[in-house]
């Protein structure tokens, strides 16, 4: 599965949303898509995305906040995740791209070759440590299939919820990102001054070209 | 215990009376009356934290979404906040109320408490930090506002340490 791909399959969804991202290889992905204003990238500070994405979370509660994070960020906060659970805000959707390495600062190479990898490379498995710290709700998904209903139970959804999406240590096809730093900082805040609309007035994503049509019913109505 | 119950009203009124709604904290033994209070107060939101560097992230994402918040650490704490200090709230020009207590001075009897208060003014300096300490009842509320602009204005992190004049009452 490729992060490009999760990304695609959820950008429509994020519109109204607050979306606060980590730097590197997901913040250059999701800008490649098209930027917005309500789109925050997190340029340092490894970990902190899922803190900031409280901090919205709590003082905007009708507003829905999904923090995109990585292995090697979550696992530079790991107690954030217990703030996160015992916060217990609804409107929070925490995406996790696990791709095993430190990917954007140096740990990844072209073709995937991880040569400095997180110890998720080695069975420490994230969803179950969110679990375990208390999230309502958190699972690890595979297949891009799986992710997509995953991703849009959980914008739909009305609790706490942690997806972790294994990934592969691909690099971005560019890093360069035309929005300066503070240019992203002073527009965000901006485009969060602006109330969300009702999510069910929102359109629902294009779905992913597929050789096979699916079966799952989920999937199926949410095309209808 | 002589933590100051009065002075902690004080701080935390002038807390309050400059729009903070929103509280991430950790505790120490100076700090548990302020902690009480946002905790008992429906108007306050209090963020229990893991980590003290958690509470700068949660801070910059109520600036984001227009509340206005302080952090309530003690020394160590603001040591251990260093790298979100610095990634986030300087780096990204986030206004960031820190009320420190400011321990290991004149008059510390915990010999663990006596390394980081003797540093915290020097990083505070060396990170160009504005800060001022609350050592007087009178000054913790015009203080308090000040800061609070400056914060604001500046668009940066001020640190208010609140000191043991003011927060600790020797038992007679």
């Amino acid at each position: 599965m490729k992060r490009i791909d999760c990304l695609k399959a959820i950008y429509p969804e994020l519109e109204d949303c607050a979306v606060v991202t980590i730097m590197g290889a997901v913040a250059a992905e999701l800008y490649s898509l098209g930027h917005r204003a309500n789109f925050f990238y997190l340029e340092h500070a490894m970990g902190l995305a899922s803190s900031i994405g409280l901090g919205i979370a709590l003082a905007q509660p009708g507003r829905k906040v999904v923090v995109i994070d990585g292995d090697g960020s979550v696992l530079m906060n790991l107690g954030g995740l217990t703030t996160l659970a015992r916060s217990r805000p609804k409107n929070l959707v925490h995406l996790i791209f696990d791709n095993e390495t430190l990917l954007s600062v140096g740990g990844g190479a072209p073709g995937g070759y991880k040569w400095f990898t997180t110890a998720t490379s080695t069975g420490t498995d994230l969803a179950g440590i969110a679990r375990a710290a208390g999230f309502p709700k958190a699972q690890t998904v595979r297949e891009l299939d799986d992710f997509e209903e995953a991703a849009l139970d959980a914008l739909d959804g009305g609790e706490l919820s942690c997806i972790v999406a294994k990934v592969e240590a691909e690099m971005p096809k560019s890093f360069l990102m035309d929005v300066h730093m503070l240019e992203n900082r002073f527009e965000f805040p901006r485009a969060l001054q602006q109330p969300p609309r009702d999510r069910a007035a929102l359109r629902r994503p294009t779905r992913i070209a597929k050789e096979q049509p699916t079966t799952i019913p989920a999937l199926k109505s949410r095309e209808e | 215990m002589p933590v100051s119950v009065a002075n902690s009203q004080l701080v935390y009124d002038a807390m309050k009376g400059v729009g903070v709604t929103l509280v991430s904290a950790l505790p120490e033994t100076w700090l548990v009356h302020l902690i009480r209070m946002a905790d008992e107060d429906p108007d306050m939101t209090l963020v229990r934290l893991a980590k003290e560097e958690e509470g700068v992230g949660i801070s910059a994402g109520a600036h984001f979404a227009g509340v206005k918040s302080a952090m309530l650490m003690q020394n160590h704490g603001f040591l251990q906040a260093i790298n979100g200090i610095v990634g986030v709230s300087l780096l990204y020009k986030i206004p960031l109320l820190m009320l420190i207590t400011d321990r290991g001075g004149f008059g510390e009897k915990d010999p663990w408490q006596t390394e980081g208060g003797k540093h915290t003014r020097p990083v505070l300096d060396a990170l160009h930090i504005a800060h001022d300490d609350l050592t007087r009842p009178d000054d913790v509320q015009p203080t308090m506002a000040k800061a609070m602009t400056l914060a604001q204005s500046s668009l940066s992190p001020v640190a208010l340490l609140l000191n043991r004049d003011l927060m600790w009452e020797e038992p007679r």
